[in-house]
């Protein structure tokens, strides 16, 4: 008896919809297994994970604030994947675009105007692009891996701002505290309904849906997807695959740069040695369970953000290591990679030997 | 001085070495595993957390290659049998063994390790300078350059090495003369699993006898860079590793002689050059073409 992949004719559109769905569902299920090894209720834990932060208004405010960068990020992300670009360094390209866009209000605190917080944010945004543009331009120019050399410069941008924090950019009159000073009200982006949420939430759904637009009714959106299937039939239609890497990388790094500014302009306020709880690796999952879709991103990084705040519930409420959050976060893109082989494949379990002449199955 | 530079050096280099060696055989036959920093963390921490509870440094890195391979056995499950993105897989396994250590290891914080104890060979031990760098080393060096000769040797000079080579070179080919692409592929992909958590092993019980949240720092990811940068080819992979461990201990001796450097420009230095390695050898077609494995990242689905 064994299982077998039979390739279907045409992609499952049923199964394309069913897929994240079912990968969540198989997430909770692993999810309440690891609560009952801790020693938790499986289903207690699993209402205060899943459940519990949308019971109450400031928890789901908290939850939609920290899904905004990550939607924001898997936007860009999802543009590199599709057109088979693996930029996995979003989270060295939040924190430079963080650096440029805080480079005004710290270097320039008495620049107070109407300017400040647009000039911030197109900072920001070329800063990340640039920073992603280092692994782009080698890949086109050298054919290095993009894989190794974005993720590396994770690494340098998270040493250079532990640097600019400790050393040149930390507050003068901060007894020394490894932080920068904090942003004035002109630097900082408002509130919107008054509470958890900033600007950056309707910033952002505004540019995902842009995006959503773009990739399904225009050319560039036809050209990404084509160069990522098919990129010899890309090449007849007179696409050229390096510029469109630059574009998806450079377009990914504005994104997550954009999303760094916003991040430590709202809900920081200054900048720290750390400024990101991983949030450019979580995107890479919000990408996939969205279906490298911008709506079904905002879906999908909704529900990565839950894990953040659930983490953070089940840590004070019972005692479980918040770590938990992100070994969810890990099972399921594992589970939704798994998933997706349904879309492309019937999964058919064998019990006798197959004919080889018909091909059939004796027993389905 | 330079004594004591060299010592270092080869403790830095023995992770990455091991960790290489490992991705080196599984690439040859055709698979990329990106998710060697997530196996070798999660070996870290397991090695260590054996070790303390049973007090035996052997057993826990017996528990540390068994904890690389488990979770190596996830990642060929989905990409071999279920046909996932490589990549997207590897990602996954990475971001799983970061979470998943910290959780276990959360208990293990600040407590003192056990460290595998050196084996002085005996008479080359005791001559001056060579003895002390070369031989009164831990068993896991030893084994490191012994995995380098095996794996040479396996590859290039066994049919089991032909089949596997063959298997990453064309797996089309092979599975028509009868192969199982697929079983060889998942074998090779535990052998990696393997080293990887042996590496972390060598981390948390040799390298520092402690457990840190995350302390494999990138590592993981630059074995895989060593594996391009020895474009496939074991040996270099020896250069490659003492190489980069070289880079890495810069740090710590450059503190030592009061270098006024910011230590996060020392601290970024392995990454740099991990970048501009990589350009360098990717900039020459003529060498990566050569060994490149052609099905490398390849699915493959067999009809039958």
């Amino acid at each position: 008896m064994r299982l077998e992949l039979v390739k279907r004719k045409e992609r499952s559109a049923s199964m394309a919809v069913m897929s994240p769905l079912v990968a969540v569902g198989l997430t909770a299920l692993a999810a309440a297994i690891i609560f009952a090894i801790s020693g938790v209720n499986p289903l207690v834990g699993l209402y205060e994970f899943f459940i519990d932060p949308l019971t109450e208004r400031w928890s789901l405010e908290a939850t939609i604030a920290k899904a905004t960068p990550l939607i924001l990020i898997g936007c860009g992300l999802a543009v590199c994947y599709l057109s088979n670009n693996w930029n996995i360094g979003a989270e060295g390209q939040f924190v430079v675009g963080a650096l440029f866009g805080s480079a005004l209000p710290v270097l320039f605190p008495s620049f107070e105007n109407a300017l400040t917080l647009p000039l911030m944010l197109i900072f920001g945004a070329v800063g990340g692009a640039l920073w992603a543009l280092i692994p782009a331009v080698l890949k086109t120019r050298f054919n290095t891996n993009e894989i190794l050399t974005s993720l590396m410069l994770v690494y340098v941008a998270s040493l250079l701002l532990d640097y600019l924090v400790r050393g040149p950019w930390r507050d003068p009159d901060g007894f020394n505290f490894p932080e920068s000073r904090i942003f004035s009200d002109a630097a900082t982006l408002p509130d919107v309904f008054g509470g958890l949420m900033s600007l950056a939430t309707p910033i952002t759904i505004v540019i995902a849906i842009v995006l959503a637009i773009v990739l399904a009714k225009t050319l560039k959106g036809f050209e990404i997807r084509v160069m990522g299937e098919s990129p010899r039939a890309g090449s007849f239609a007179g696409f050229s695959a390096k510029k469109l890497t630059i574009f998806s990388f450079a377009l990914a790094g504005a994104l997550a740069g954009l999303a760094g500014t916003m991040e430590v302009s709202a809900a920081l306020n200054q900048l720290l040695p750390s400024i990101s709880p991983g949030y450019g690796f979580t995107a890479i999952i919000v990408a996939f369970l969205g279906r490298l879709n911008p709506i079904g991103i905002i879906i999908a990084g909704f529900v990565l953000a839950l894990s953040y705040i659930g983490g953070e519930g089940v840590q004070s409420g019972l005692g479980v290591s918040n770590e938990i959050a992100s070994v969810i976060q890990g099972l399921l893109l594992f589970f939704v990679l798994a998933c997706d082989t349904l879309i492309l494949y019937r999964v058919r379990l064998v019990t006798r030997k197959v004919s080889a002449t018909t091909g059939e199955p004796s027993h389905v | 001085m330079f004594e004591a530079i060299l010592l270092t050096v080869i403790t830095a280099a023995t992770p990455l070495l091991i960790a290489a060696i490992g991705e080196l055989v599984v690439e040859r036959s055709g698979v990329l595993n990106l998710g060697v920093e997530g196996m070798m963390i999660m070996g870290a921490v397991v090695g260590f957390a054996v070790a303390n509870q049973t007090g035996s440094g052997a057993l826990g890195v017996v528990g540390a290659i068994l904890a690389g391979m488990a979770m190596s056995a996830l990642f060929g499950f989905l990409v071999l049998f279920l046909v996932a993105n490589q990549v997207a897989t590897g990602l996954a396994l990475t971001i799983l063994g970061i979470g998943l250590s910290g959780m276990i290891g959360e208990a293990f914080i600040g407590v003192p390790g056990l460290k595998i104890p050196e084996l002085y060979i005996p008479v080359l031990s005791d001559i001056p300078f060579i003895g002390p760098v070369f031989f009164q080393q831990d068993a896991l060096v030893y084994l490191s350059f012994a995995l380098v000769g095996l794996v040479a040797y396996g590859l290039f000079r066994t049919r089991m090495g032909l089949v596997l080579r063959a298997v990453g070179d064309n797996h089309g080919s092979a599975h028509a003369l009868g192969f199982s692409v697929i079983k060889v592929r998942f074998l090779a992909v535990l052998f990696g699993g393997a080293c990887a958590g042996l590496a972390g092993a060598y981390m948390s019980l040799a390298y520092t006898p402690q457990w840190v949240e995350n302390m494999t720092a990138g590592r993981g990811w630059i074995a895989l860079a060593l594996v391009v940068f020895a474009s496939w080819l074991p040996f270099r992979v020896i250069i490659g590793a003492y190489l980069f461990g070289a880079v890495g201990v810069l740090n710590l001796h450059a503190q030592a002689i009061e270098l006024d450097i910011p230590s996060q420009f020392l601290s970024s230095l392995p990454y740099l050059a991990t970048i501009v390695v990589l350009v360098l050898i990717s900039a020459n077609r003529r060498l990566t073409l050569v060994n490149t494995p052609a099905c490398l990242g390849k699915p493959f689905v067999p009809d039958r």
